[in-house]
């Protein structure tokens, strides 16, 4: 997909400006971070799984290479295939492939933020296949040719009224005058549409929560169940899946597993995980002939042992965008690609590089709640703030912007000129403010005082008072 | 094998800065994976007793929507069974998991049932599934894909029936893993399933039966051994 991360201020002044954006993300601030927290509250032991779930990860990505053939040895053995792919274009190209090689006509999708990070609806739709995603949220988005705006709600964006206009628009053999009011008629009019679909599809592709090296095993969460049919009615099941997926061993899972739908949803457990392993046996009843894993790279291997390697551990959970203040504010679309939040700030960066979304780093309060509800603690803000000594090495950022950090360090580096002149420019400004106490505008910070008034200072810098102080003085 | 293997594989290594893990390391690591350490296990279900591990796990499974029937022995699940489908007025036709251990089950008592054994088709609106085990912690049912329990039954009707005997409900996954590793290879599918199917994609508001069942039944069976006279507790 097309990024437009690099014009993030105007995709965020059209999300301020969207009513219906604004009403969406209002449920969502009042949704998600509650429900998490009382999950949380529910299981004790929840701070050391945490801990726990980063040594996991973190053990995995520094064996990975041992871990990954460990991965593949056991995928053959039960009868499946793995597919690297080191670019999108070669995990595309190895999907297409499996596709002709069984005539495929239609394919149905469970969730896969992969298959968005490697654009495979439009891919395949170009060779003649059509594909239809299947999860609830993924539908209504895909029928509106929209990216999804959250990791696991891709419609967040949307109120039910803007889901009844598109079912109307695209369900055409449907009674007209049907009502479509409540979320529940929707829910069942989707039902309806994507059952014979499912039962027509020639390949199954999903995503993967995880993969288990000890069995060749990949695990789905859902919700729906779409993931469930996805993958055992089709003749075909495809995971399309990154290499920093990985986990050792079942056990391993079931940890994270513990720590994934409290952190997302604030549930115990999502109501389906499911564990797959190979292709249907040969006395089984159903399932798909053909297994096949297509694991990528994209960049991924350089980042280990990087500064930004933490960021191999997110099992995409959402919780960093459910409680941080930017995206609630401007919503996922803003991000302008795949991933959106504070880990969209991290992770976009690496994959399309900091020249284009330069500014997704910058957009952040630094309030390091992200980091707090982590639930295998990546230090996001830490890495927000490499990104940006990073877009200044490259010497990415507007001249302006630079030369007035050239300055303030120049003058930073100089104590003695410096506290000059902030005295000077306490002093005056405490004389210009003298009679209201506060600035409505100021030269050179319209930005700021557009929304705020400045306080006037005092009149005295707090390194002067201070010094004083330390001399004897009252320091008044 | 693929240049894109090779290629990946050397991409790990170059930045974790080391050649491929020599013998002495890939055989610990192949030992670590084989031992199925666990790693800290809530206490929740795992400090319980028998019969308090079956009451949390159907506190937790009805705390999800999934409703719950108890009954005294395996004699008493087809009359539990119609009295299920005549209470929420849904049809006499079942499809049943090709699973022996449900043959022992007196069908024959309830004649009004219509029962056919197999996968699920497109047109089953009610299927009844033995399961593999019940996991106390989170109220969730662990099933295995096999040759006389097709995973069809789980996903495509509206209503899915779950026979659960008590001794199947242990604490926690781990146990589950235990016993599946006891009973050999892994399956094609494991299913966990913590109440019926639901979305929260419309303005997060929570509807059941998005894709998957609507309704998620459970018939306990507080003691399997037992071959009563058919009359619920």
């Amino acid at each position: 997909m097309l990024a437009t991360s690099g014009t993030f201020e105007a995709n965020a002044r059209a999300g301020l400006a969207n009513d219906n954006l604004q009403r969406a993300l209002a449920l969502m601030r009042s949704g998600f971070p509650q429900r998490r927290r009382l999950a949380v509250e529910r299981l004790p032991e929840f701070e050391a799984l945490r801990e726990i779930g980063k040594s996991i990860k973190d053990h995995t990505l520094e064996h990975l290479d041992f871990y990954l053939e460990l991965f593949e040895e056991n995928v053959l053995a039960s009868g499946g295939q793995v597919h690297w792919a080191r670019t999108p274009e070669e995990a595309c190209g190895a999907v297409l492939a499996i596709c002709r090689s069984v005539d495929a006509r239609l394919v149905t999708k469970g969730k896969s933020m992969i298959a968005e990070e490697v654009g495979l609806n439009e891919y395949l739709e170009k060779n003649g296949i059509t594909t239809v995603e299947t999860d609830l949220g993924e539908y209504i988005i895909q029928l509106r040719h929209e990216p999804p705006s959250h990791l696991i709600a891709p419609a967040i964006h949307l109120m039910k009224e803007q889901v009844a206009d598109t079912f109307r628009a695209e369900h055409r053999t449907l009674d007209p005058e049907r009502s479509l009011a409540e979320a529940r008629q929707l829910c069942d009019e989707a039902r309806a549409v994507l059952r014979p679909r499912f039962l027509a599809a020639d390949v199954g592709i999903t995503g993967a929560n995880f993969l288990v090296a000890e069995t060749g095993s990949s695990i789905i969460v859902t919700n729906e169940g779409n993931g469930d049919l996805t993958q055992t009615l089709p003749r075909v099941h495809i995971v399309m899946t990154s290499l920093e997926k990985l986990v050792p061993t079942l056990e391993d899972a079931t940890t994270l597993l513990r720590l994934l739908a409290r952190s997302a949803t604030g549930q115990e457990f999502s109501s389906y995980t499911t564990v797959s392993t190979g292709p249907r046996q040969p006395d089984d009843l159903d399932g798909p002939e053909q297994y096949h894993v297509v694991l990528l790279d994209n960049g991924r291997s350089a980042l280990l042992a990087s500064e930004f390697q933490d960021m191999l551990r997110c099992i995409r959970c959402s919780a960093c965008m459910n409680h941080c203040p930017v995206y609630a504010a401007v919503g996922g679309h803003a991000y302008g690609w795949v991933y959106s939040g504070p880990m969209g700030a991290v992770l976009t960066p690496s994959l399309i590089g900091i020249a284009e979304a330069g500014h997704l780093p910058n957009a952040s309060t630094f309030c390091g709640q992200c980091e707090n509800v982590c639930p295998v603690k990546i230090p996001l803000p830490k890495m927000m703030r490499h990104w940006r000594e990073r877009e200044f090495a490259d010497k990415l950022n507007p001249p302006v912007y630079r030369s007035g950090l050239s300055l303030w360090a120049w003058v930073a580096r100089r104590p003695a000129l410096y506290h000059a002149l902030v005295e000077l420019a306490s002093r005056a400004l405490g004389w210009l403010g003298r009679g209201r106490g506060r600035f409505r505008t100021l030269p050179f910070a319209n930005g700021w005082t557009a929304v705020r008034d400045l306080p006037a200072p005092e009149g005295r810098s707090f390194h002067s008072l201070w010094a004083e102080r330390r001399k004897g003085g009252t320091g008044k | 094998m693929s240049e894109a293997r090779e290629e990946i594989l050397a991409s790990i290594r170059r930045s974790l800065n080391r050649s491929r893990l020599d013998a002495a390391r890939e055989t610990e690591l192949r030992e670590r994976v084989a031992v199925h350490r666990r790693n800290l296990v809530p206490e929740r279900a795992a400090a319980l007793d028998d019969p308090g591990r079956v009451d949390l796990f159907v506190a937790m499974a009805e705390e999800v929507q999934a409703t719950v029937a108890r009954v005294s022995s395996p004699t008493a699940v087809p009359e539990a069974v119609a009295r299920y489908l005549a209470a929420e007025n849904l049809p006499a036709d079942l499809v049943l998991a090709p699973d022996p251990s449900l043959d022992d089950l007196r069908w024959d008592a309830r004649p009004l049932l219509r029962i056919r054994r197999g996968r699920a088709e497109a047109i089953d609106a009610v299927s009844l599934t033995p399961c593999f085990a019940a996991i106390a912690e989170t109220g969730t049912l662990m099933l295995i894909s096999g040759a006389v329990t097709p995973t069809t039954l789980n996903f495509l009707p509206d209503t899915h029936i779950v026979v659960v005997n008590a001794n199947q409900v242990v604490a926690t996954y781990e146990d589950g893993w235990d016993r599946l590793r006891t009973g050999g290879g892994m399956p094609r599918a494991i299913n966990f399933i913590t109440g019926p199917s639901r979305t929260g994609d419309i303005e997060q508001r929570i509807e059941l039966g998005a894709h998957g069942p609507r309704r998620l039944h459970i018939i306990l069976v507080d003691d399997p051994q037992k071959a009563g006279d058919g009359e619920d507790k």
